[in-house]
């Protein structure tokens, strides 16, 4: 009794998931569920946005999962739903498409001629079998190599073009559910990280979306960062130059490496992409030191913090540091230094330096022993990437290219098939295709025309 | 000569070529609906050549690029791709009163570019400086403008059904007798939808390939993603509508218009409404 019973439910889900009034109605419903994502903020949901709703409001799209809507439990089942009804509608499709294609009707007789739109008959000179020889060369050269079967003194030729395109429809199925898979894949073994490297510092480690600290297995260090403008003040390119270490060695071919936007790096499946970029805040000031009684000027390297060690002993740093000092130093517009410096004896001297080339020599006129002169300023750069690892690409690459191929097959191949009956003084043709009838049509009315010329 | 020349002498061909379809609906005379489409042809070479010379014109600028970057240039080249879909289908079918249900898509469009959207030729930012932006927008809007017509098809089909229904015995009369039969329609309506949607799902495999290169995620449920995923969802159900039987003719036709809304939402209404990535449209 249970048993019957467990049938009788096992078949109503089996009817339940082959019904393509389902598919329908699933793929209308995720068209139209689709669309609430699109309006309603996803996570990270602004803050500004969550003040506009009502606290009410807010409980209730939490509760439905709004937020973050594509991942939620009820879309995540639609897309289940979508793939058990794919799947099932498929096996119970292809056993039937399968048979056309491997055990094609070789025999047209008078029911199966009647069934088909496209007839043509034939009055013609000959025996069957010297007829037969020459319908069979016909076909093989106007159409394709034919099967001969003989039934009570009739010979029945068959011949067809593209069988395989009827499988389209279900390439397509499959490539669906492969994308799927290549989606699963990488939503568990992969991530998306974000990282910001300062020039000439290296990394090891990131952070992924969730929060998680990702070990890369190597390091990356950002070597330089540049940003270029068109005149119009519009970005025109970000630059990253990144070489990869292993052991704190540069891998070679991976030293160097130039990414900009749309040219990202790999490394062992993870990629780096140029997304964003921003001041590191330690910018690197260049001064020169030079005695007043002779001597070369002496290179100074100094981040805005340092004490930094002078030859004779003393130590500089600097107090003060500012972009433009064109109002209080006329003619001098640019950024301007003030320094302080600690003799050895505990004196302090103050020294103002200016970048401006035209007023480089501002400090010789103090009169100090010491003549500093601001050389330069390298402003340091971080380095925004985004980083991605995710083995089910090419499983999803995969799945795309067998879809596009699959449709292609499936809207623009027909199987066509011709069958010909050759009796004694008579040979009837018929034909079917599987797409566009009428073109169909012609090609058919096209070889029975042929057919006529041929035999008269 | 300039590009902007060019443009304003196709939209005035595009009003001439749907004046001549109008006229050749009211007089049925056969050759003003060739003149009509040989308008639309002319309109079209031009068309062709102005998106040609502005593609040079950004190049002598130091700005090259392809002239796909902005909203004036889509629009452009949407009115341009729906030509193109309707030269074929006219080539192939000859059922002339279609110009007059599908030429107006593209006449609006230009319109619209040439008075209401900012004409100048911007450089690159760095996320657009890509081939993909090549494949992934002439898949994308070869796609809209087959669901253009699609559109087009359905709406003579719902007039042509609406008035076999209230003059049920006499035979249609009057400008619609020019209309093919609902039959044709139906299945031109198929046709155009078997064209767009391939090259729509090439357009999102393109896209998804782009932002996987660029970004490293194929798909990221931005808002213009979606939407594309959306209308695919609708044709995908108007596929499968048209293999259980009572799907075709009128419930077809209505669903292949609501196919053409989302579309038009894809394309534009996102970019007006919603915010994301593809936000070319400010
Ligand atoms: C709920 C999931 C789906 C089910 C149950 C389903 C089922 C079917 C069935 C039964 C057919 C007819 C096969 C035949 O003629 O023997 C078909 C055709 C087709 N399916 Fe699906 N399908 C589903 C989803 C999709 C999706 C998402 C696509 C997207 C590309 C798709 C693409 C196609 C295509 C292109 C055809 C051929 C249509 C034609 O020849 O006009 N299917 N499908």
């Amino acid at each position: 009794m249970t048993t019957t019973n467990d049938r009788g439910i096992a078949q109503m889900l089996w009817d339940f998931f082959c019904s393509l009034k389902l598919s329908i109605f699933l793929l209308i419903g995720l068209a139209i569920t689709s669309i609430i994502g699109t309006v309603i903020p996803q996570v990270p949901v602004p803050s500004e946005y969550i003040q506009t709703i009502s606290p009410f409001k807010l409980q209730l799209y939490g509760k439905l999962g709004f937020f973050d809507m594509y991942h939620s439990w009820w879309f995540i089942l639609l897309l289940y739903l979508l793939t058990v009804n794919l799947i099932a509608c498929s096996i119970k499709r292809l056993p039937r498409v399968w048979k056309i294609i491997s055990e094609p009707t070789l025999v047209m007789d008078d029911g199966f001629e009647r069934s088909l739109s496209l007839t043509h008959e034939i009055k013609a000179t000959g025996t069957a079998p010297a007829l037969k020889d020459k319908m069979a060369a016909f076909l093989k050269a106007e159409f394709a190599e034919p099967i001969v079967t003989e039934v009570s003194g009739e010979y029945h030729l068959f011949a067809q073009k593209n069988p395989y395109c009827r499988l389209g429809v279900y390439v397509v199925h499959l490539s669906i559910v492969i994308v799927f898979i290549g989606a699963l894949i990488g939503s568990f073994f992969g991530y998306k990280a974000y990282v910001n490297i300062a020039e000439g510092s290296s990394v090891d480690s990131v952070e992924s979306r969730s929060g998680k600290i990702m070990d890369l297995g190597f390091s990356v260090r950002c070597e330089k960062f540049a940003v270029s403008f068109y005149d119009t003040g519009a970005p025109k390119e970000f630059k990253s130059i990144l070489t990869i270490l292993e052991n704190g060695k540069p891998v070679p071919g991976y030293e160097n490496v130039k990414v900009i936007v749309n040219d990202p790096l790999t490394y062992k499946g993870i990629t780096f992409y140029q997304s964003s970029y921003g001041a590191a805040g330690d910018t690197l000031y260049r001064f020169s030191v030079r005695k007043r009684t002779g001597g070369q000027p002496v290179p100074l390297i100094t981040h805005e913090q340092d004490r930094t060690p002078l030859p004779d002993g003393s130590f500089m740093q600097i107090i003060g540091i500012a972009p433009e000092v064109g109002s209080d130093f006329p003619g001098c517009s640019g950024p301007g230094a003030k320094l302080e410096i600690t003799r050895p004896d505990g004196r302090k001297e103050y020294s103002i330096v200016l970048l401006n080339p035209a007023c480089r020599d501002f400090d010789e006129k103090r009169g100090g022993d010491l003549i500093f002169t601001f050389d330069g300023k390298d402003e340091k750069y971080f380095t925004g990437l985004q980083v991605a690892k995710d083995p089910g690409v090419w499983v999803v690459w995969l799945g795309c290219s067998l879809m596009v191929i699959g449709i292609c097959m499936a809207f623009f191949m027909s199987h066509k098939r011709i069958w010909i009956r050759v009796g004694n003084g008579r040979v009837t043709l018929g034909g079917t295709a599987s797409k566009n009838p009428a073109g169909f049509e012609l090609v058919f009315q096209e070889l029975a025309a042929k057919l006529d010329s041929g035999t008269k | 000569m300039s590009s902007s020349m060019l443009f304003n002498v196709t939209t005035i061909s595009y009003m001439v070529s749907t004046l001549l379809f109008l006229a050749f609906l009211a007089t049925k005379n056969k050759n003003v609906g060739f003149s009509g489409t040989m308008v639309a042809i002319f309109g079209f070479l031009l068309q062709t050549a102005a998106i040609g010379l502005r593609w040079k014109e950004s190049y002598d600028l130091g700005r090259g690029h392809a002239p796909l970057s902005n909203l004036f240039e889509s629009v452009v080249f949407f009115s341009w791709t729906i030509v193109l879909i309707f030269l074929i289908i006219d080539f192939k079918y000859k059922y002339r009163a279609v110009g007059f249900f599908v030429v107006p898509f593209a006449l609006l469009g230009m319109a619209w570019a040439q008075l209401g959207l900012d004409s100048g030729i911007e450089p690159l930012v760095p996320a657009l400086q890509s081939n993909w932006l090549l494949y992934h927008v002439i898949t994308c809007f070869l796609g809209y403008a087959a669901f253009a017509v699609a559109c087009g098809l359905s709406i003579m089909y719902l007039i042509r059904e609406k008035q076999e229904d209230s003059s049920a015995s006499s035979p249609a009369g009057g400008v619609i007798a020019m209309f093919p039969s609902v039959k044709v329609l139906d299945d031109l309506n198929y046709k155009a939808i078997m064209i767009g949607f391939p090259l729509l799902t090439l357009g999102i495999v393109t896209g998804a390939a782009w932002a996987n290169y660029a970004w490293g995620t194929y798909w990221s449920w931005d808002p213009k993603e979606t939407w594309s995923l959306i209308v695919w969802f609708i044709y995908a159900a108007f596929l499968h509508a048209r293999i259980t039987r009572g799907w075709v003719g009128r419930r077809a036709a209505i669903l292949s218009v609501v196919g053409f809304a989302a579309t038009i939402f894809c394309y534009l209404g996102v970019n007006l409404f919603l915010s994301g990535l593809h936000s070319y449209g400010k």
